[in-house]
């Protein structure tokens, strides 16, 4: 056991003071009054709004986790696969079906095809990524495919930017997304409920694949030891690429289902989302699939009711600016008190 | 198909690709603008041939033993495989109308480039191909040569072109200096005239190769041969020369340099100080933007004469020291939580702080003390008045008589008799002194007990521990002197201004300072200052590297961890590790173990 030091008592007080703060603020909204008067609905739609935000953030997150798996590296770029996704089918595939009036006429079709066009973007990235900046340098100490990842990951975006510009890019506006669905007498957003759906049957869909099938085991056999893996006639290094291949198809259904809610896109959009998957991925217990699904549903709801929740009872202005800052806290949070995340996985053992 | 071939191939098209994406993302019509030799070859030029004879270089020199005639063929194969991704493009053009919609680089100054002005498009691109071809010959060509030609050739070539791209700077440097007849017969607009180019490049190849068939043994054993006393003296004669260099410098460089300058310094100062703590204790920080943030809005809460700033406002030089203290207090709050952290998680702890720094600067929430997005105004610039003015005033003044016969001077006192550090060539005295003050610590840190504690921390921690580091307070240490320096950049960055904006302090500075601090040597010192000049210099020199700039910063660091993981200029431990190590070029200061 070692002594209890000065670090151990800021950290307890770092502790009390976000509880403290927490607590304070949900008395100033619920006792006091302070801030906005708030219905039943209202807090439903914050929900409901940070669930679908939440989904998307589990899809990315679910790249993050598989890649830590099997190869114990924060793949800093991941954000930017799922950039490339996203503004790729926009440019090259939803604004021509869109000028061509397609997207009116077929839009399932056309959906189907922006979806396919952006998980393939976000793949060749993806493989692209995995063999210039990261599979030399396996060997290397630890920090090291960390910087090529970020360096990675800048690279990316001002090479889209360069394709495709820096202006902000419209999605085309899909008929059945549009407007609000009613469910118990309550009106959800159709974007919302489309995009919680979807990342749930992906998910179970790489649930069942990882489980089930022969890759998926392979896939596991490499996150618990590669030498061993290799032993049992694993080729790791093809494992390792099939594991950064569907963590980018994810993050490009991600692309896609993000440009259906926001509708405007940007190359510098992936960043923001992606370290926020990252916490939502150690939220969760990173190398854990279902951990990082749990993760990305729970930074989404914190993030949507945060605010009104206990920072509009702080009498804080401009509170909604600052569902950032409750995220990166979360982060931090995460990374000193539980890096093994809320459900605690055995990855994380023997890394923490 | 056979092995060699296919991998022929493979690297013709590789190259191919590269050089399509140059075109696309608008890198090669961006550098077209700058000529190299004046009205001849731009800077675009030297990309694209380049290409051509890199894929050919590299397509011979992968075969093993073959004749030469074989090697020709398979040079010529690939530069001609370089070629055929931008024809594909070429053609793509002719059949896809709206293709600017959507690759917005892709205009007709592009097409113009890559079918060499040709009229007809397919013509220009088949002609491409040939040209690509052959200058694929003139990489194998080059490979053929021997060690000791190419390598002084190589090196003068890159000093010819180098001179040649920073022809506006050495223009600005030598027009006071020279009559208008000699400058245009050097040089053009932009880029060197012809002839100076020639005579350049056969000098410097003369003076590479004499330097390396013996020139520098030459050197070497007169330097060994100096008693103590010489050596004593030529290093008091070299740090004066270069005192009295960098005293004059401003006022040779004008003021557009001047300012460059500034920036470079502003970045060394924050790279000094975060190499302590990733260079030298292997913590790797990506939150350092916050002290610079720290510094400069104290500066400007205490100095500012708007409503954010005290009633009586303080003087700069009072500031600065709370701005240091301040940044170090928030260095060592910030690193209290994240101690028990290694590695990767600190880095990306340290990123949220950073982060969640930069929205509470801009957010509504912090408005009233620190102006949110509007940021701070009016914040005076440093100066020096009352008797210290004066007394400086007897001394500079002097020399500035002195020196105004050559077109140069230091620095001087405004009609007011105060010295004022306003426009760019004044604050680079500033930034100067804050380096040389800064440089001054970080040498004395390096060698020190404390700098040893960090280096064993950075090679392996539980060893440390275990040979009784109180690893602990090594830490809290090293993110706390880290701070100091940025706060002091911030602290001056603040002052130059004159106003700040929550937008100067977004996470890319911490990602600039990083990506130099790799480029030039993890906890080198020298390494920072080379790095502060290839990275932050260049792109501020050369404007249109400044909208590539982040995208050069990305290369940098895959290509600098791939290639050269010890940086440009490495320090001498690492260095003596990669060498104990023999050959094996990966091993990398930063090693932190699961």
């Amino acid at each position: 056991m070692r002594r209890f030091n000065y670090i151990d008592l800021v950290l307890w007080l770092f502790r009390i003071g976000i509880i403290g703060v927490v607590l304070w603020g949900m008395t100033g909204k619920f006792i006091l009054g302070i801030g906005n008067d708030y219905t039943i609905s209202d807090w439903l739609d914050f929900f409901v709004s940070g669930l679908s935000q939440g989904s998307l953030y589990a899809l990315i997150a679910l790249g993050y986790t598989m890649v830590y798996g099997v190869l114990f590296m924060i793949n800093f770029a991941h954000g930017e696969f799922f950039m490339a996704g996203a503004m790729t089918s926009t440019v090259l595939v939803a604004l021509p079906l869109e000028n061509a009036g397609y997207v009116e006429r077929f839009p399932w079709l056309s959906l189907l095809a922006i979806f396919l066009s952006a998980v393939l973007t976000s793949v060749l990235v993806a493989v692209l990524t995995e063999r210039i900046a990261y599979r030399p340098l396996r060997n290397a100490p630890r920090l090291v495919p960390l910087i090529t990842a970020i360096g990675a990951s800048f690279f990316w975006q001002y090479y889209f930017r360069g394709l495709f510009g820096s202006s902000l890019l419209p999605f085309p506006e899909f008929p059945m997304f549009d407007g609000k669905i009613a469910f118990w007498g309550l009106d959800f957003q159709k974007a919302d409920i489309a995009v919680i759906l979807t990342s749930l049957v992906v998910m179970f869909g790489l649930q069942q694949f990882v489980q089930r099938t022969k890759t998926g085991r392979a896939i596991r056999a490499v996150a618990e030891n590669k030498d061993a893996a290799t032993l049992m006639g694993i080729d790791v290094n093809r494992t390792i690429t099939i594991t950064f291949i569907v963590g980018a198809s994810m993050a490009g259904v991600a692309g896609v289902l993000y440009s259906i809610v926001f509708r405007q896109l940007n190359f510098v959009m992936g960043f923001i989302p992606g370290i926020k998957a990252f916490t939502a991925a150690v939220l969760g217990g990173i190398g854990s699939i279902p951990g990082a699904a749990l993760g990305g549903l729970f930074l989404g709801i914190i993030e949507a009711i945060g605010p009104p929740l206990f920072l509009e009872g702080l009498g804080v202005a401009g509170s909604h600016q600052l569902k950032d800052v409750i995220a990166f806290t979360m982060l931090v949070l995460v990374l000193i008190f539980r890096p093994q995340g809320i459900i605690g996985e055995r990855l994380a053992e023997k890394k923490a | 198909m056979n092995e060699e071939l296919r991998g022929t191939i493979k690297t013709g098209l590789i190259a191919g690709v590269v050089t399509l994406s140059l075109g696309m993302i608008g890198i090669l019509v961006a550098f077209n603008k700058r000529f190299i030799v004046t009205d001849a070859v731009t800077l675009a030029d030297l990309l694209l041939f380049g290409m051509a004879v890199i894929a050919g270089y590299l397509g011979a020199s992968s075969l093993k033993e073959h004749s030469m005639g074989r090697r020709l063929l398979h040079g010529g194969l690939a530069g001609m495989l370089a070629a055929v991704p931008t024809f594909l493009l070429i053609l793509l053009t002719l059949v896809w109308e709206g293709i600017r919609d959507s690759f917005i680089n892709v205009e007709p100054a592009l097409v113009s480039l890559l079918t060499l002005d040709n009229e007809n498009v397919v013509v220009g691109g088949i002609l491409l191909i040939v040209v690509f071809g052959v200058l694929g010959l003139v990489g194998v060509g080059y490979a053929q040569l021997p060690v000791r030609f190419r390598r002084p050739i190589s090196m003068s070539l890159a000093w010819t072109i180098g001179s040649g791209v920073m022809s506006d700077i050495l223009i600005g440097i030598l027009r006071p200096r020279m009559s208008n007849d000699t400058l245009r017969s050097l040089f053009g607009s932009t880029g060197l005239q012809p002839v100076p180019f020639v005579v350049l490049f056969v000098l410097l190849t003369a003076v590479f190769f004499w330097w390396q068939q013996g020139g520098q043994t030459r050197y070497q054993t007169l330097r060994q041969n100096f008693t103590p006393r010489q050596q004593k003296s030529s290093r008091r004669v070299s740090i004066s020369l270069l005192v009295i260099f960098l005293l004059i410098l401003p006022s040779l460089l004008g003021v557009y340099l001047s300012e460059i300058f500034n920036e470079i310094g502003r970045f060394v100062l924050m790279g000094l100080g975060l190499n302590i703590a990733i260079g030298l204790a292997g913590l790797l920080d990506l939150g350092y933007v916050t002290n610079f943030a720290v510094g400069a809005y104290i500066m400007a809460l205490l100095t500012s004469s708007s409503q954010f700033g005290p009633e009586n406002p303080w003087s700069f030089w009072l500031a600065v020291p709370i701005c240091v203290v301040a940044a170090m207090f928030t260095g060592f709050i910030l690193a209290l939580p994240v101690l028990k952290m290694r590695g990767d998680y600190l880095a990306i702890a340290t990123l949220g702080f950073g982060e969640i720094i930069r929205v509470l600067a801009r957010s509504d929430a912090l408005k009233p003390v620190i102006g949110g997005a509007q940021g701070i105004l009016q914040i005076p610039a440093a100066q020096i008045g009352g008797f210290m003015a004066q007394v400086m005033g007897y001394i500079l003044n002097p020399i500035n008589n002195l020196l105004s016969r050559f077109e140069l001077g230091i620095l001087a006192t405004n009609s007011n008799g105060d010295i004022v550090f306003g426009n760019p060539p004044q604050l680079y005295y500033l930034f100067i002194l804050a380096s040389l003050l800064m440089l001054f610590i970080s040498r004395r840190l390096n060698n020190s007990r404390t700098g040893r504690r960090w280096m064993a921390i950075r090679e392996d921690e539980d060893v440390a521990a275990a040979m009784g580091i109180n690893t602990t307070n090594a830490k809290v240490l090293a993110f706390t002197l880290s701070a100091a320096s940025g706060g002091l950049a911030g602290a001056i960055f603040a002052a130059k201004l004159g106003s700040i904006f929550p937008s100067s302090f977004e996470l890319l500075i911490s990602i600039n300072v990083l990506a130099l601090i790799i480029v030039g040597g993890l906890g080198s010192i020298p390494g920072v200052i080379v790095g502060a000049f290839a990275l932050v210099g260049i792109p501020q020199l050369l404007s249109e590297f400044a909208e590539f700039r982040l995208l050069l910063y990305g290369i940098a660091l895959i290509g600098m961890m791939l290639v050269r993981p010890e940086g440009l200029w490495p320090s001498e431990v690492h260095r003596r590790e990669i060498h104990s190590h023999g050959e094996d070029e990966t091993a990398v200061p930063v090693s932190v173990k699961p």
